[in-house]
């Protein structure tokens, strides 16, 4: 029996591309090798259109809309790199740096974190909002990772991640807007929460937000590439 | 031709991007044959000159003396440079900002000392509640993150800036390089 694909036909960039229906336009722009820059999307991970950055222009709307859960429409034309689209990424990173205490120099991540990278690679030079320099506590309790909400963006992949592939959901999301938090469990200690020691979040983690304790200065990549196969792995079964 | 005159200060830093700066080596004898140095801690100027052209500045303003100093500056610099992430973005020096000056004070001059503790008052310039980089006072000309920004960097960037060349800085540096 063969099964009829529902082809979708767009423009991305000028570059006519085909799609199958139910595609994201981010799928089918990596597919085709147009960069969109992401931070809070990873492959292997449910989509949340937290991060803002990977937001693209439709033609015919006035919106900008995220390309990482915005889905394929036939005939759509899709501008992923416009002046307009540089200077809101710009600006949403400058906002992730001036909302909590992103100190580059000496963060474990320095050189291997997503955060540091895109905003070199989007031209932030410095920072035009003032600093809020909140007061946020580092979560030492467990006995292999730490938690430092200093430098947590809230792009929620660690609840994704411990939620969806291990499925413990010892991470989740306390508060609202700027008072957001990570949490484990019912915002207990890391150390005495119901966490299974697997160190998926920490892989994930795009920042040094969450970090391996035996891991010093800045001999800390992460490799969140193992995702996509766990779950192909778990779909051949 | 007159020689371009070139400061370079040091606020609340290290002074790593100035041994950064001093690290172009030789390169440093071919940017005499055009620049001036006529304010930095390497020189022997007490005053702030009344007209500079370049001015590279590392630290972020931390004191009342740093806040007198950067507008000064900026009152007498064509060009003011932000040099390394003390002075774009607080870096270091910003960590006190969540806890408050008192508690520094107070860990390193009273908690930790066992003759005579006492917080200085006199001479020491007073402290700003927060730490901020210099942007957030005055309109600075030109960023060069980094901590600190390479000696490559300061050669290519100086080098477009006497020039007037084109420079991109992201090519050349980030946060925390």
């Amino acid at each position: 029996m063969s099964v009829e694909a529902d082809v979708k036909t767009l423009i991305i960039d000028e570059q006519e591309v085909s799609a199958r229906a139910g595609q994201t336009i981010l799928q089918v722009a990596r597919e085709n090798d147009i960069y969109i820059p992401t931070l809070c999307h990873l492959d292997g991970l449910s989509d949340v259109g937290a991060c803002r950055l990977c937001l693209i222009e439709i033609k015919g709307g006035n919106k900008l809309v995220p390309a990482c859960v915005a889905t394929v429409q036939e005939g759509m034309e899709v501008s992923t790199d416009t002046e307009r689209l540089r200077k809101h990424r710009r600006t949403i990173l400058e906002l992730l740096f001036a909302e909590r205490n992103h100190i580059c120099s000496v963060c474990v991540s320095n050189g291997h974190c997503e955060l540091q990278t895109l905003a070199q690679e989007q031209g932030v030079t410095h920072v035009r909002f003032p600093y809020r320099n909140p007061n946020l506590p580092v979560d030492a309790s467990h006995e292999r990772f730490t938690a430092d909400h200093n430098r947590c963006i809230l792009c929620t992949r660690c609840v994704r991640v411990c939620a969806e592939i291990e499925g413990a959901h010892v991470w989740d999301v306390m508060g609202r807007g700027i008072n957001s938090m990570i949490i484990t469990d019912l915002h207990e200690d890391w150390g005495a929460s119901s966490c299974t020691r697997c160190g998926k979040c920490v892989q994930v983690c795009p920042t040094g937000a969450l970090f391996d304790k035996s891991k010093i200065g800045s001999d800390h990549p992460k490799y969140p590439d193992f995702l996509p196969y766990l779950n192909l792995m778990r779909e051949a079964q | 031709m007159s020689k371009l005159k070139l400061a370079t200060v040091w606020l609340d830093g290290c002074s790593g991007c100035h041994m950064s700066f001093l690290d172009m080596d030789e390169r440093l004898l071919e940017l005499a044959e055009i620049v001036d140095v006529v304010y930095s801690p390497i020189v022997d100027a007490k005053e702030y000159p009344d007209e500079v052209d370049i001015a590279l500045v590392e630290g972020a303003v931390s004191s009342e003396d740093d806040e007198r100093k950067i507008r000064k500056i900026r009152a007498h610099t064509k060009m003011l440079v932000a040099m390394g992430d003390c002075a774009i973005t607080g870096n270091v020096p910003s960590m006190r900002n969540p806890i408050g000056p008192e508690a520094i004070l107070n860990r390193a001059y009273i908690e930790n000392t066992s003759a005579q503790p006492q917080i200085p008052s006199v001479v020491v310039p007073k402290l700003l509640r927060t730490v901020r980089p210099i942007q957030e006072y005055v309109k600075v000309d030109a960023y060069l993150p980094g901590c600190p920004p390479s000696a490559d960097t300061f050669h290519t960037a100086l080098t477009a800036f006497i020039n007037g060349g084109p420079l991109d800085v992201s090519a050349l540096t980030r946060f925390g390089a």
